[in-house]
């Protein structure tokens, strides 16, 4: 990872910060990320063989299959809603559930040619939980995934050593938040809930954020493959 | 606390998470928590001598400055939106009192953290010199400028991030994003009230391509292009859907330029 260290913040200048941004910008505009990432790592297979841990590495490229991990998740979650509506979905939740799916495909989809041959493999999912047929439980559901989302997002940020990759999990965060303000308007119209007392602390007017081994420990359960954040960066 | 409800809804969501856990791990995972609820709690403790506490760089204090101009004037746009008689229908009152309350929070947690470093509030001009002349008697006119204001806030926080990346930095940066997501939340329900009032019909949570206005607001949401690759044609997925997927920063001056409408 030979660009793991751009825009880095070992100097501590802010002003080296933007420096290196800039840098960087230029550097993107020749060479892509995914180019980049595709040089290093070694080739791993789609599909996780059944009972192996997937670990989800080290450093950024750590913390993009992390993404990439949350990516999988949320996307195989909308895949099935639209394949199998809850009873009296209307049109117009309809259309917003697909627009939701096709999003999170894209973001997993991003991830997985952004890492390229250090990606991990296709995670195998356990919706068992969840009643694909009760609009209460599917979007009680998004609401609790999209929200995990953005806390995890929140979190990763501060880990993360290169600058582009933190640009990209900020654009990827507020599409993230908004979803969860969507669904839980769904959930509860016309109310506060969309950033409600229940998920933005009624101190500060902050979201959520929690570390990868929080996130990754209360999404297992939606997992038939292990995921371990072992090696992930801590600070 | 915040993280505390997730995961408690993930459990109530998946009723036998305490079966499927091993005793162990979530012993641990609950210790860990404990952890995390006392970095949560930290910034209302802290707030009133984060600046003597955190030798948060120069360039920090830049960031943070130039976002509480941009909270000073949301929490002024709320305060006298909130306050304005006949303006909001009672059905959307709780909507926007949500809002004011989360920019009242911002301003005050900015004014905490740079203390005798913050900048003082500009004198505003909601109408923006007239162009949005009835901005506290049209209520269109006032959910317009909200969510523009809401989503230039995602922009610039979202542009500033990796002006946050020093060591000594690294909690401001959470603070930001944690703010910048409720931004996100903030632009996301207006939008959809904006659609839902027939105010602006089909505006959806998301940004479509630059397909919005004020233009200055949304130019430069069309890209497609991120990490450096083109992503036109990922996944079979329109153009419309991946410039949806991703939100776009604005620069410094980029988000003043527009700022700079409402400041007298």
């Amino acid at each position: 990872m030979n660009k793991s260290n751009i825009g880095g913040p070992k100097d501590g200048h802010p002003q080296e910060s933007v420096a290196n941004r800039r840098n960087f910008l230029k550097t993107a505009s020749m060479t892509s990320v995914v180019g980049v990432l595709a040089i290093a790592g070694c080739k791993k297979d789609d599909v996780v063989t059944p009972g192996v841990t997937v670990d989800l590495g080290k450093d950024d490229v750590g913390i993009l299959n992390y993404a990439y991990a949350l990516e999988q998740l949320e996307a195989a979650f909308y895949i099935q809603v639209i394949a199998t509506p809850y009873a009296g979905m209307t049109d117009g939740e309809k259309t917003m559930l697909t627009e939701i799916r096709d999003h999170e495909v894209i973001h997993r989809d991003f991830f997985k040619a952004a890492l390229a041959a250090n990606a991990i493999g296709n995670l195998e999912v356990n919706f068992s939980s969840i009643d694909f047929t009760s609009r209460a439980s599917v979007l009680g559901a998004a609401k609790v995934f999209e929200d995990t989302g953005v806390t995890a997002y929140n979190g990763a940020g501060k880990l993360i050593k290169d600058v582009n990759y933190l640009l990209l999990a900020g654009k990827i965060v507020s599409v993230e938040a908004r979803h969860a303000a969507a669904i839980r308007d769904l959930l509860q119209p016309k109310s506060a809930f969309f950033a409600g007392d229940d998920v933005v602390s009624t101190n500060n007017g902050f979201d959520a954020a929690a570390k990868p081994a929080d996130i990754l420990a209360a999404v297992q359960p939606f997992l038939k493959t292990q995921i371990s954040g072992a090696n992930l960066p801590t600070a | 606390m915040n993280i505390f409800n997730i995961l408690s809804d993930l459990e109530k969501i998946d009723a036998d998470v305490h079966e499927r856990l091993a005793f162990t791990s979530r012993r641990n995972m609950l210790g860990k928590l404990g952890k995390t609820a006392a970095a949560i709690a930290i910034p209302s403790l802290l707030a009133s001598s984060f600046n003597k506490a955190y030798a948060v760089t120069p360039g920090a204090i830049d960031v943070l400055n130039f976002a509480l101009t941009l909270e000073y004037l949301e929490n002024d746009f709320y305060l006298m939106g909130n306050a304005a008689a006949g303006l909001i229908p009672a059905a959307d009152k709780p909507i926007f009192a949500q809002i004011g309350k989360h920019e009242t929070q911002h301003v005050a947690f900015l004014l905490a953290a740079l203390g005798t470093k913050a900048v003082t509030k500009p004198a505003f001009d909601f109408t923006a010199k007239g162009a949005f002349g009835d901005v506290f008697t049209n209520y269109k006119t006032f959910a317009v400028v909200s969510h523009a204001l809401e989503d230039t806030g995602v922009r610039a926080y979202k542009g500033q991030a990796g002006n946050l990346m020093a060591a000594e930095d690294k909690l401001i940066l959470e603070y930001a994003l944690q703010i910048h997501s409720v931004e996100a939340r903030h632009a996301s329900v207006v939008r959809r009230l904006l659609n839902t009032s027939g105010f602006v019909p089909n505006l959806k949570g998301w940004i479509t391509l630059n397909q919005d206005s004020p233009a200055a607001v949304y130019a430069g949401e069309e890209n497609l292009t991120q990490g450096g690759v083109n992503l036109k044609g990922l996944a079979g997925k329109s153009d419309e859907a991946i410039s949806e997927a991703f939100d776009e920063p604005l620069t410094k001056d980029a988000v003043l330029a527009i700022a700079k409408l409402f400041i007298k």
